[in-house]
């Protein structure tokens, strides 16, 4: 009995292990090499939402037809994770927000226009990592309602909340309540107190399902979000300039900047325009690929 | 960390600790109440029956395979249009952890009923027990080990994954934790993961008292 | 369903499938050849038994994204090397595989290892040839539970953007897209009951002293 137990046990490990061995193959743990990819090779990453990972293909895209040798890692989940992972080599190049990733780096930042954020964001930028021009581009925070809310309160900037945000709760990511650019800044800005607060998602799914079945009447919402225009959602205007610029700008490797990544990833920030980005996410909402809709962009602005 | 937990700023107002661990125990209770009612009588009687035993075991392990977080932002999303209130999210999230607790209670309480020896069964029916008086006599005490232990294996399931509670804007302790990471207050995050830890050790040791209580003198050695 | 969209990202879901299925099973074998010694221990340890095994399920209350940051420091791995997936998903499942192995081991009646000693088997031999065989029922339902268990739980893997199929349902919920998390869902459950099979035929093979029905 307990031969044949040993023959069949090497027999269990086996087959388990045999099971895992197509997987590997298919991606033989490449993509996430254990060290730098050799010279010249660049590992474009992306953060886990759908227009970052849109931007990130462009890039990758834009520097391949420049003829830079081009590996992709797409879709890791949050700063927290994808920071490190540059700082450490797993990847090289990933597009950001400059005002979010300022403040991720300096939570006591103040800048706010698009020229301050990116000289702030500079200054605090870790060793061996580099940000080239941004992009006009934005996809800025938004105190965002629904028309129906607009009309019912006459909103149309954040201070006309001012009289009547006692009656609504406001939603967004958990860190929106400490933040000065969140509820802190509100109040102290536009003197406007929430009845309360509900801790959802960053400007995703869940936010977006509560501001449209009204378990929240405002929330922070992202400006090229498809749905503003898909569910009738109003995005009160900023006035007193709360909300810090959010321009797209790639963060990279300072290892691998070389003169044809500058020119090619600066041709693809020149081109790129807020308008774009809110086109492009409608074409992802309507179940377009990455790749279809990032070719499609880069044939028509002519960046081989 | 420590110094976390007992700084008295943490102890009041709408994050107080103890009321996070009330709203945690309460999301807990209500979820293994009704996997409970659920798992419980559909056990019984696939343990008594032997009816089932396929589906049962096929289900339990479907179950098992659906991704928590996953299913709860579905599900919110779903429910969201149905009610305008916190049900909304609080309805998910505690259906997310009953097919969490339902798999171990109900096949726990088929495998113990299933396992007690058929010679004490049919000595009891021998006796003129009725099917249901064997079911309430005999098998029942005879597999109460076996069903404590799908309980606890639930109970410890249905704690720890109670955090995700917070991700849907709810309480808890995954406030804790989700705050935490938000903010980058890594002690505030650790010492939510603590205190999640500590809760579940409590509780499971309340079920290993409660069930050396219930338990038939004749079973333990 | 949207059967185009199907069709186009085929090779993508293809991949995603590969790799879950890799990420549910190479944890599984790695946490039962640790648990096997460490449940044995467990059940030798008496009075801190349940307090040992209290703490194998506190393993289940570390935040993954924690476990995440943690272990390249640990470990000195780069952070987003698979490696990582595997050694938290090894963690989360030992969790799960020390009560089993230990609640098999318990199994064995005090009879059969009474005989064993008296037959002349040495601590060692007698762990291998009597209670680990005699346990294999037991471990192998445990087992059936931690492969499929862990099958939901890869997704977590999504937080570092090892590609598994837990990315359909980001994608689906971040483009309200129902047919990714149908097929992920489907995907999901057929891996789960076709490795619990394969766990159900190993541990018939394990198994053949047990008379049949």
């Amino acid at each position: 009995m307990t031969k044949s137990l040993l023959r069949n046990a090497v027999y269990a490990c086996a087959t388990l292990s045999l099971m895992a061995l197509p997987a590997l193959a298919a991606d033989p743990f490449g993509t996430a090499a254990p060290k730098r990819q050799s010279k010249g090779t660049i590992i474009v990453g992306s953060a886990n939402f759908p227009e970052s990972q849109l931007i990130a293909t462009i890039y990758a895209k834009a520097l391949k037809s420049a003829g830079v040798p081009v590996e992709t890692h797409m879709n890791i989940g949050s700063r927290e994770v994808y920071i490190p992972a540059l700082i450490d080599g797993s990847i090289d190049l990933l597009p950001e927000y400059s005002g979010s990733m300022l403040t991720y780096l300096d939570k006591n930042a103040t800048a706010s226009s698009p020229t301050d954020v990116a000289t702030a964001l500079k200054a605090a930028l870790p060793k061996g990592v580099s940000i080239l021009t941004p992009s006009a581009a934005q996809d800025a925070d938004t105190v965002t309602v629904t028309q129906a809310t607009a009309t019912k309160y006459h909103l149309a900037s954040i201070a006309d909340l001012k009289p009547v945000a006692g009656d609504l709760v406001s939603g967004g990511a958990p860190e929106w309540q400490t933040r000065e650019e969140g509820a802190v800044g509100l109040t102290r800005i536009y003197g406007v107190t929430f009845k309360s607060f509900k801790p959802l998602d960053e400007a995703g799914p869940l936010t977006l399902s509560a501001l449209v079945n009204g378990q929240v009447q405002a929330a922070d919402v992202y400006s090229t979000d498809p749905s503003m225009a898909a569910d009738h959602l109003v995005a009160l205007s900023d006035p007193k300039s709360l909300f810090p610029a959010q321009n797209v700008v790639p963060i990279i490797a300072t290892a691998k900047v070389n003169p044809i990544v500058i020119k090619t990833l600066n041709a693809v920030s020149a081109a790129l325009t807020t308008d774009d980005l809110i086109k492009m996410n409608v074409a992802l909402g309507n179940h377009e690929s990455f790749n279809e809709v990032a070719k499609d962009w880069l044939k028509a602005h002519n960046i081989k | 960390m420590i110094s976390w937990i007992t700084n008295p700023q943490h102890w009041t107002g709408s994050d107080a600790i103890p009321l996070l661990i009330g709203q945690h125990l309460a999301y807990s209770a209500v979820a293994l109440a009704i996997a409970v009612l659920i798992g419980f009588p559909i056990g019984l009687y696939v343990g008594h029956t032997r009816r089932g035993v396929v589906m049962v075991a096929g289900t339990a392990n479907a179950l098992r395979a659906l991704p928590s977080l996953g299913l709860i932002v579905l599900l919110v999303i779903l429910f969201g249009p149905v009610f305008a209130s916190d049900l909304a999210f609080l309805i998910p999230c505690v259906i997310v952890l009953v097919l969490l607790a339902v798999p171990p209670i109900m096949t726990n309480t088929y495998a113990g009923i299933a396992a007690v020896d058929p010679a004490a069964v049919d000595a009891a029916r021998g006796m003129g027990y009725s099917s249901l008086g064997v079911l309430l006599h005999v098998e029942l005490p005879c597999a109460l080990p076996l069903i404590f232990s799908g309980l606890r294996s639930a109970t410890l399931q249905v704690i720890s994954t109670a955090t995700i509670a917070a991700y849907v804007s709810l309480g808890g302790l995954g406030r804790l934790i989700i705050d935490g990471l938000a903010q980058r207050d890594y002690f505030e995050m650790v010492a939510g993961a603590v205190l999640v830890g500590a809760l579940t050790l409590v509780v499971d040791l309340l079920i290993a008292l409660a069930s050396r209580f219930t338990l038939s003198r004749g079973l333990m050695r | 369903m949207n059967f185009d969209w199907l069709a186009g990202e085929a090779g993508d879901i293809g991949n995603f499938f590969a790799w879950h299925a890799a990420l549910s099973v190479i944890p599984v074998v790695a946490a039962l050849v640790m648990a096997l010694p460490i449940g044995w221990l467990v059940k030798q340890s008496g009075v801190l038994r349940p307090a040992l095994l209290g703490i194998a399920g506190l393993l289940y209350t570390i935040p993954s994204l924690a476990l995440f940051v943690l272990l390249p420091l640990v470990l000195g791995t780069q952070i987003l090397d698979p490696l990582n997936v595997v050694v938290a998903l090894t963690l989360y499942t030992l969790a799960l595989l020390v009560r089993t192995v230990c609640d098999g081991l318990d199994a064995v009646s005090a009879d059969v290892l009474q005989a064993a000693n008296a037959m002349g088997y040495r601590r060692f031999s007698r762990f291998f040839r009597v209670e680990l065989p005699l346990a294999v029922p037991v471990i192998g339902a445990g087992l059936r539970v931690a492969v499929v268990s862990n099958v939901s739980i890869v997704s977590i893997a999504a937080l570092i953007g090892t590609p598994q199929l837990g990315a359909l349902f980001t994608e689906g919920l971040e483009l309200h897209f129902l047919t990714p998390i149908l097929t992920g869902i489907i995907l999901c459950v057929a891996l789960a009951v076709s490795l619990d099979g394969l766990v159900i035929f190993l541990t018939r093979q394990l198994t053949r002293w047990q008379p049949r029905s």
